[in-house]
Order: structure tokens, then sequence, then C-alpha cells
């Protein structure tokens, strides 16, 4: 079976990858559909969805388009989320390779160095680190990926404990192959589909960091995002639940998204395992 | 004795974990903005030289950095976190002030998710394959994706304005003078919706783990073996495939449960809630850092202590821990 065949197997792994579509078309559009800046006010504040023609889902409290922002807010949602993620790939897949492929007090030192960021709270590090670094979209990434290679190293560390004395490393290194080649060529290739699948779901846990902090007030002050829409709007809930709502729905769907297509991705790539399942 | 060498190995981890912890916040508090004395100056209305030099002095600000780092070091070893630059009171103080509030939300969170979670994911174990299985799954995926935040202040909307049956702010009722166990049944009252909330996102990994450790310990041996001697399905599920299942299950949810103090600062923050969670948004507001990286460590070291509580329930639910030691 082809590897799409065995993925749209997943049903749910199929409705995940639409629905991501949808919302990767919605960062595209944006700037088309709405070629005003997002943070302009345009209409009288609090207008309810569906009241008036262009502002489908109403107006915020500065009469800033809510349809406008969300939007905007997608492409925020998924850079911040890819490239945190790649930014933790880049900390936990060297970490994870050295200590896994060397073996003894390398591996002890790196491991009680991943164990450590472990210990520490997740969420309050990233807050911690984002106040500290001030808010913008780098430092929001820097701390995203901090608080998440941890996982990334462990799980490359005991793929490659498993595979490094496998026949074609050993012969790699009877050819003479260095150990960064081997590292590089022989042995990082065969550990992507476990990456892959934990990267996707990276993703999804990086964009719902970012919500979180950017509803406490730690967006970067000059992006519109679904966090800081839901944020501004909570002192008002009570008269205007919907531009709390529609962001919500966004991020909530996104995420799901995301792991759906996780999901869909271990089917395809670790066949064996998920029939066993 | 065994078990007395485990816990003193698992304190001395702890001991130089909380040491790492306290360096690595004090390398933030030196590169946090502004300079801590101008801050405390413009508080006080008055900015002129000689006046931030006093401060500078007063506070140990004008010693070389290792001085610092001694004197923070030690500080902490006596529970000095400093003073809130902000309120000009003891950062101890303040989060001692509001401990109770947030054991009492995440202990009743942790709890309430664990049960729930336990009883889903057996649940969704026996029904593999069926619908209902995949619902009680499916569900459980779209509490993990939701973010915590936004169900608290849609539960607000529902629960509090729209139905009207439970109070979506703060503790108690404020003038209401309950005492005993009308300010009891008040404070229950508040308790629903931040403690329901917060529990969801933990319910759902819960159920997940719970699901995944049953279907794994079905494989063994001695659940074929109960099957063969032919016990119902039901006790079989209970007796053997739950039992063993749980203690994988513990092992992890004390990992997670550290990640619940986090979780508290959003649902602190929604529903006033005078917790640690709702006085770092407030720290974060006033961009008092002192303050927000003393709570930083405090949370730290909370999760610490409950890694070690999970330790310890753990070797005693599992005898084959102390025979494996011994």
């Amino acid at each position: 079976m082809s590897f799409f065949a065995r993925f749209a197997q997943n049903r749910g792994a199929l409705v995940g990858l639409i629905i991501l579509l949808v919302i990767i078309a919605m960062a595209i559009l944006a700037p088309l559909l709405f070629p005003e800046s997002p943070w302009r006010m345009v209409q009288r504040p609090f207008l309810p969805p569906l009241s008036q023609d262009g502002f489908p889902l109403g107006t915020d409290t500065m009469g800033r388009n809510v349809a406008s922002g969300l939007m905007h807010g997608a492409w925020v949602s998924l850079l911040i989320g890819l490239v945190s993620t790649s930014v933790a790939l880049l900390i936990g897949v060297p970490l994870g390779a050295i200590a896994g492929y060397y073996g003894g007090i390398i591996d002890d030192v790196l491991m009680r160095f991943t164990e450590f960021f472990q210990t520490i709270p997740n969420f309050a590090l990233a807050i911690v680190l984002v106040a500290i670094m001030q808010p913008s979209i780098t430092s929001i990434v820097l701390a995203i990926a901090i608080v998440s290679w941890p996982p990334v190293a462990r799980l490359v560390r005991a793929e490659f404990m498993s595979l490094r004395n496998r026949e074609y490393v050993e012969a790699a290194r009877l050819v003479g192959q260095s150990n960064t080649t081997i590292i590089l060529r022989q042995i990082l290739p065969n550990t992507l589909s476990p990456i892959i699948v934990l990267a996707s779901l990276m993703v999804a846990t990086a964009i719902l960091l970012e919500s979180a902090l950017s509803f406490l007030g730690l967006g970067d002050p000059n992006v519109m995002s679904w966090g800081y829409m839901i944020g501004a709007a909570r002192t008002v809930i009570r008269q205007a639940w919907w531009l709390s709502f529609f962001p919500g729905v966004a991020i909530l769907l996104t995420v799901l998204a995301l792991n759906l297509v996780g999901e869909g991705l271990d089917d395809a790539l670790n066949p064996k395992l998920s029939r066993e399942r | 004795m065994v078990y007395a060498r485990l816990i003193i190995m698992r304190l001395l981890k702890a001991v130089i974990v909380l040491f790492l912890i306290v360096i690595f916040n004090f390398l933030l508090i030196q590169l946090a903005p502004g300079d801590p004395a101008a801050i405390l100056a413009g508080q006080a209305g008055a900015a002129d030289q000689e006046f931030l030099n006093q401060l500078r002095e007063r506070f140990g600000l004008d010693q070389p950095m290792y001085v610092q780092l001694w004197r923070y070091v030690s500080g902490i070893a006596m529970l000095d976190f400093g003073y809130s630059y902000r309120l000009g009171v003891p950062v101890f103080d303040l989060i001692m002030d509001r401990l109770p509030a947030t054991l009492l939300l995440t202990g009743t969170a942790f709890v309430l998710s664990l049960v729930l979670g336990i009883v889903a994911g057996s649940m969704a174990a026996a029904r593999v394959k069926k619908p209902s299985g995949s619902l009680i799954m499916a569900l459980a995926l779209v509490f993990y994706a939701t973010p915590l935040f936004w169900v608290a202040l849609m539960s607000v909307v529902v629960f509090s304005v729209y139905l009207g049956w439970l109070p979506a702010y703060g503790l108690y009722t404020v003038g209401a003078g309950h005492t005993g166990f009308a300010l009891a049944l008040d404070i229950a009252k508040h308790l629903v919706l931040p403690a329901t909330t917060l529990a969801l996102f933990f319910m759902a990994i819960y159920t997940r783990m719970t699901r995944t450790s049953m279907l794994d310990a079905a494989q063994q041996d001695y659940v074929k073996t109960a099957r063969a001697k032919g016990l119902k399905p039901s006790i079989i599920q209970r007796r053997h495939v739950l039992r063993n299942a749980l203690l994988p299950i513990i092992t992890l949810a004390g990992l997670q449960a550290g990640q619940m103090v986090g979780g508290a600062i959003l649902t602190e923050t929604v529903f006033a809630w005078p917790g640690i969670g709702r006085l770092m948004f407030e720290a974060l507001e006033q961009r008092d850092y002192n303050l927000l990286l003393g709570i930083f460590f405090f949370s730290a070291a909370l999760v610490i202590v409950f890694n070690i509580i999970t330790d310890l329930v753990y070797s005693l639910a599992d005898p084959r821990i102390k025979k494996g030691a011994a």
C-alpha cells in the first residue's frame, strides 16, 4: 500500500488534513480578503455577529473586525507552531543522537541535563522566559522550543541506542566511516518516522502554548493572534461572548486537526505497530 | 534499610535539582529588564543618583556578582525570596498567603481528573473497536485539544451568565459573612467551575494513558491464563487488567501533576481564584520580576515534592520494587 493510502485509511486523519488545509488557506488568503490591518478600528465596538455586512463575526471592544483578526491570527499560530517545533528539533535531535550513540558518561550528563528541563514546570518556565526576554515572536518561539525539546531528545536517544549495534552500522564502521557520518547518514535516516510523528504533535502543543501565552498578555504586541483576542475579551465575557468564542474554536480545530494528522502519520509510517493496537 | 536509602537518594537528588533551579533563577533575574533600584526609586517617586545608590547599597545590588549569588542562594535556603518590588512585601509571605487556595484547586482537580480518567479509560479499553469506545476516545481528544482558558471562559458564559447555576469569580461570596458549614458550602460552589475546567484537560490525558496501559496489561500471560480458566471477562478486567495497569498510570500521573500548577495559572486568572497562579498573572501585569521568579521557583519546588510523593506511593504500592532492590 502506498503511504497516502495507508494514511487515508484512518478516516480521522483525513478529516484532520482537510481542516488543516482550510486553516492554511485562511492564513494565505488573510491579506487578500482583509488587506487592512486587523488592528484598525473599522466599525463601532461590540457589533454582534451577522448583524452587518462585512463583519460576519462582529467587532471587538475597540471596533476591530473579528473575522479579519481570526484570518490573520491563523498565520501567526501556524508560523509559531512550525518554527518553534523546528527549533526544538534542532536542540533535541543532536542531543539525543549524541547521548544515544556514544552512551557512557556523555549519555549520563546529557540525560541529567534533559531531566532537569523536564522537572521544571513547562508553562511556568515559558512564561518567565518570555517575560524576561520581552514579548516578541522570537522570544515566544525560543521559549516554546526551550520547554518542548526534552521529549525529542529522549525519543532520538532511545532510537539511537537500539540501532547503534545493528549490522549495517557495524559494516559502516568497518569500512572506516567517521562517527559523524554514521550518525548523520546511517542511523538518523532510520529514526525519521517516529520523529515526524512526534513533531506533528509538538506543533499542536506549541500552538496551544502560544495561545496561552498571548492570552496572558505575553503575545507579540505587533501581531494579531487568537490567544490575544480571547485574552482581550476576557473582561467583557458577560457582554460579548462571541469575541472569545470564535478564536477559541479556531485554536481547538487547529490543534485537533494536527493531532489527527499525527495519528494518521503514525499509522502510515509504522504500519505494524498500529495494527497491533 | 532499603526503603530509607531510597528516600535519602531521592531527597539528595531533589536538593541538587533545587540548587540548580536557584542558580538558573538568579541568572534570569540578572537578565530581567530594568534596574531594580530604578524601579524601586520610581515607586518612591524620586530618582536622584544619591537615592539610587542608597537603594543599591540596601539591597546589595552594588556587590560583585558572586556575592549577590551567594546571598540569593543562602537567602532561599532560609526561605527568604526577597521583596516584591511593587508591593514592598516579602515574596515568601505573598506566596504562603495564596498557597492554600492553589492547593485546594489543584488537589481537587487532580483527584477529579484521575478518577474520571481511569473510569473513562478502562471503559474505552473494554470497548476497543466498538463505537462507544471510539466515542470516549474522540471526546478525550477534543478535551485534549481545547485551550484550558477558553473552556474556563465558556463555562462562565454557560453555567454562570446564561444558566446562573454557579458563581464564576473568587473563592467565596464577599460580604455574605458565611461561617462554618455555610462557608464550606459557599467555597465548594465557587470551586466547581475552576476545578472542573482544570480537570478536563488532564482527564483527557489520563483517559488515553489508562486505555493504553490496560490494553498492554491485557496482552500479559496471566490474563490469558485467567481467560483459559474461564473467568468472567468483567472480573478479568477489574482484578487482573486494571490492577496491574494502575501502577504505570500512577507514575505518569505524578509526572503530569506538575503541569497542573501551570494550568492553574490560566484557570485562576479566568476565575479570579486567589491562588499563586493568579499572583503570577498579577506579577506579570506589573512586571514584578522578583515576585514572578519567586513564584516560578516555588512552583518548581512543588513539582519536585509531588514527584517524590508519587515515587513513594509507587514503591509502597508495588512490592516488586522492594524485592528487586533487596
